[in-house]
C-alpha cells in the first residue's frame, strides 16, 4: 500500500472576493463591483514557505485575510489540513482557529496597550482554554524567552518596546499554540534594516523548529528570496505567476514578474541604469502569448489568458494558441 | 561653491525625561549639483540634520550648536525669520516621505502649488496656474488641469509624491532635500520617482540630500554617501567605494545584513542588539555595544571623524 500524500497546511481553491463599492454620481449612489481577488488557487505544503508578493491593491492582503478566515470569500474554498473550513460556524472553526495564527504589519496596532506583554501572549492559551493560569503565564514567559526578549518583559507593556521587540512579542503570540499555518503579513516592513534581519532569522529558526507551514506576504522581493521555497506573485486581484523562489528570480515569464524584480534597487552603483516603465493598463494587457508547444501539460487554446504549466512547478498566466 | 556646508553640528531636545542628543558633532558638505545620500536607521540623526539646516525645529526644545552651518553662504545660525522663508523654496526645498500629510487636506493640489509660486515670486493667478500645470506634466502627471483641481485624498502615494515635488521646484531651488521619498511607496513606483528625481536633479543642476534607511537607493541614486549612526557620522565617501569596500563595521554589517543578495532560502548576517537610545547613548563609539570587533577603547573613548583614505572618512579605532 502506498502512503497517501499528506494534505497541504492550507490550501485554497479557485478564492473570489467582490466588493460592492458605492460610486456617487450627482445625488444618486451606485455600486461597481471590484473584484479584489479572482480565482486564486494556492496550495502552501507542510513544512514550507510560500511567499506571495505583489503591490498594494494586488489583494495578496485579502487572500491572506480570507485564508484565516477573517473576511469570507465570495466564492471558492479554504481547505486547512486537507478540511474544508468554508461555510463552517463560529462553534466548528474554533479548532481550526488554534492552528491558524497571523502576524501583522504593524506591531504597534496590533498589541492591546491595556495589557502586558504577558497577558498579550498568555491571551490565545485563555481564550481556547489551554492549562490552568499559571501554566499560561509560565508558557507565555517561555515564549517571550524564545522569541529573544527576557522574562522580565512579561511585566511591561507595548509601548516601552521598540519595533522589532513589538514584532517578536506579536510572533510569541502567533505560535504559543502551536499552529500549523501561520500568515504573516509585511511582518518585516515597518522595521529598520538591522532589525529585519532579525526577525527574518526567527521566522526561519521556528519554522524549522515547528514544521510550521507559513504564508509569507510581502512586497519586498529580496526578503521574500532569503526567506521563501515558494512564491506566487499577485496583479489586479489574479496569481499572474507561482514557481519555486529562484526560478521567479532566475527565469520570471510573466511581465509583471519581471517589472518588479526590475525595479528592486541594485546595491551596485556601477549598475545604475535607466529603466522604463510599463504602465498598469500595458501590464494588464501583456499576457505572454505562448503556443501548446511550450507548455509543460497541454491545455485547450483560448483568448483569455489562463495559468498555465511552463515548467516544473512553474505556471504562468498566458495566452495559449 | 559649497551649497550645505555643516562643520560639528550638534542638535538636541529637551525633553522631560532628560536632554535626548540627536545629533552629536556631525560635518557633511554638498556641492552644487553634488547628491549626498544620509544613510541611518531611525533615530540616526538623519532627519534632523536636515531640518536644523533648513532650521525647521522648533528652538527650543530644540538647540542647535554648530562651528558651520551654511546653506548657499548664509549663515542659518543668524538668519532672520525673513532671510529663512525667503531661503525655503528658492535655494532650499524638501520633500517628505508622506506625502499625503505634507499637503493640506482641505485645499486642492493646485491652490497649494499656485499659492507656492505666488509666495516666492509675486507672480499673476493665470501665469502661477500655467506654470504649476506644466510643472505637473514635467512630474510625467498626465492629466495635469485635472489634477490641480483635485484634493489629495483622490490621489494615490505616487501621484501626491509627484505633485510634492513639483511643488518642490515650483522655485528652482539649488538643492532638494528629500527625505525618505520613496519609503511609503510600492517597488515599482519607488523606481520611477527615483529615476524622476535623478533626472530632474541633472535637468535643473541641483544639489541634492537624499535621506534615507535604504542602502539599494543610495546605490541607485547618489555620488558620495554619510552613513549615520547613534546621531553621529559613522562613515563618508564616493558610493561606488563604500559598496565595494565599507570600511566602517557598522556599513559593512548593515552591507551584510540586506536580505536577497543570493540565491536560496537561508540565515541572514544580523547585527545583534537594538539601536542606542538617544536619551541615553552608550559611552565612546555608539555602535561599540553591537559591534564584533570592539574592545575596552571602543567603549571608553570615542574614535575621532578621521580621514581613512582620500575622499574618505570613517570614525573607528580599528582604521585608525
Amino acid at each position: 500500500m502506498t502512503p497517501v500524500p499528506a494534505s497541504p497546511a492550507l490550501e485554497l481553491r479557485k478564492l473570489c472576493k467582490t466588493f460592492s463599492l458605492p460610486v456617487r454620481n450627482g445625488w444618486r449612489t451606485t455600486h461597481v463591483d471590484h473584484h479584489a481577488v479572482k480565482d486564486v488557487s494556492l496550495s502552501l505544503p507542510q513544512n514550507a514557505i510560500l511567499g506571495l508578493v505583489g503591490e498594494s491593491g494586488s489583494g495578496k492582503t485579502t487572500t491572506g485575510m480570507i485564508a484565516m478566515r477573517l473576511t469570507e470569500p465570495t466564492s471558492g474554498q479554504i481547505l486547512v489540513d486537507g478540511t474544508d473550513i468554508t461555510v463552517m460556524d463560529h462553534a466548528a472553526l474554533k479548532p481550526f482557529r488554534r492552528k491558524m495564527q497571523v502576524v501583522f504589519q504593524d506591531s504597534y496596532s496590533a498589541l492591546d496597550p491595556m495589557m502586558t506583554l504577558g497577558q498579550i501572549v498568555a491571551e490565545p492559551l485563555h481564550i481556547h482554554g489551554v492549562g490552568t493560569a499559571s501554566e499560561q503565564t509560565e508558557q507565555a514567559l517561555a515564549w517571550l524567552q524564545r522569541v529573544g526578549l527576557d522574562r522580565s518583559y512579561g511585566s511591561r507593556y507595548p509601548h516601552e518596546l521598540s519595533g522589532g521587540q513589538r514584532q517578536r512579542v506579536a510572533i510569541a503570540r502567533a505560535l504559543i499554540l502551536r499552529p500549523t499555518v501561520l500568515v504573516a503579513d509585511e511582518p518585516t516592513s515597518a522595521l529598520d534594516v538591522s532589525v529585519k534581519a532579525q526577525i527574518i532569522n526567527l521566522l526561519l529558526d521556528l519554522q524549522a523548529e515547528m514544521g510550521l507551514s507559513i504564508l509569507f506576504i510581502s512586497h519586498d522581493l529580496s526578503v521574500v528570496r532569503s526567506l521563501t521555497d515558494k512564491v506566487a506573485v499577485m496583479f489586479n486581484g489574479r496569481v499572474v505567476e507561482h514557481a519555486p523562489t529562484e526560478a521567479i528570480f532566475t527565469d520570471a515569464r510573466h511581465p509583471y514578474t519581471r517589472s518588479l524584480l526590475d525595479a528592486i534597487p541594485v546595491l551596485n552603483p556601477q549598475l545604475r541604469r535607466t529603466r522604463t516603465f510599463l504602465s498598469r493598463a500595458d501590464l494588464a494587457a501583456s499576457s505572454p502569448r505562448l503556443t501548446q508547444g511550450d507548455l509543460t501539460s497541454p491545455v485547450a487554446a483560448g483568448p483569455d489568458p489562463q495559468l498555465v504549466s511552463v515548467g516544473e512547478d512553474h505556471l504562468v498566466e498566458a495566452i495559449v494558441t | 561653491m559649497r551649497l550645505v556646508d555643516i562643520e560639528n553640528l550638534s542638535v538636541s531636545f529637551a525633553q522631560h525625561e532628560g536632554v535626548v542628543q540627536a545629533v552629536r558633532g556631525l560635518s557633511l558638505h554638498v556641492d552644487a549639483g553634488e547628491s549626498l545620500g544620509i544613510v541611518g536607521e531611525s533615530g540616526s540623526g538623519k532627519s534632523v540634520t536636515c531640518m536644523a539646516v533648513l532650521r525647521l525645529l522648533r528652538e527650543p526644545p530644540a538647540r542647535i550648536t554648530a562651528d558651520r552651518l551654511a546653506l548657499a553662504g548664509t549663515d542659518m545660525r543668524k538668519a532672520s525669520k525673513r532671510d529663512l522663508a525667503q531661503m525655503r523654496g528658492r535655494v532650499a526645498a524638501m520633500i517628505f516621505q508622506d506625502p499625503m500629510t505634507a499637503f493640506d487636506p482641505v485645499f486642492t493640489i493646485g491652490h497649494q502649488i499656485i499659492e507656492t509660486i505666488q509666495a516666492h515670486r509675486g507672480t499673476s493667478n493665470a501665469v502661477a496656474r500655467t506654470e504649476a500645470e506644466a510643472l505637473l506634466a514635467r512630474v510625467e502627471i498626465k492629466n495635469p488641469a485635472s489634477i490641480l483641481d483635485s484634493y489629495p485624498h483622490q490621489l494615490s502615494g505616487g501621484m501626491l509624491q509627484r505633485a510634492m515635488i513639483a511643488m518642490a521646484l515650483s522655485c528652482r531651488p539649488q538643492i532638494l532635500f528629500a527625505d525618505e521619498p520613496t519609503t511609503a511607496l510600492d517597488v515599482t513606483i519607488q523606481a520611477q520617482i527615483l529615476q524622476l528625481i535623478k533626472d530632474l536633479q541633472a535637468e535643473f543642476g541641483m544639489g541634492l540630500i537624499m535621506v534615507t534607511h535604504d542602502l539599494g537607493v543610495v546605490a541607485e541614486t547618489v555620488d558620495r554617501v554619510v552613513v549615520m549612526y547613534g546621531g553621529r557620522v559613522m562613515e563618508a565617501g564616493p558610493v561606488q567605494e563604500i559598496f565595494d569596500a565599507p570600511a566602517h563595521p557598522y556599513t559593512r554589517a548593515l552591507l551584510h545584513s540586506m536580505p536577497g543578495q543570493t540565491a536560496g532560502r537561508k540565515r541572514l548576517v544580523e547585527i545583534p542588539g537594538a539601536s542606542p537610545n538617544p536619551a541615553n547613548p552608550p559611552t565612546g563609539c555608539p555602535f561599540h555595544p553591537r559591534c564584533d570587533q570592539a574592545d575596552a577603547k571602543c567603549s571608553a573613548e570615542t574614535p575621532a571623524f578621521a580621514a581613512i583614505a582620500p575622499a574618505r572618512h570613517a570614525a573607528c579605532w580599528r582604521l585608525q
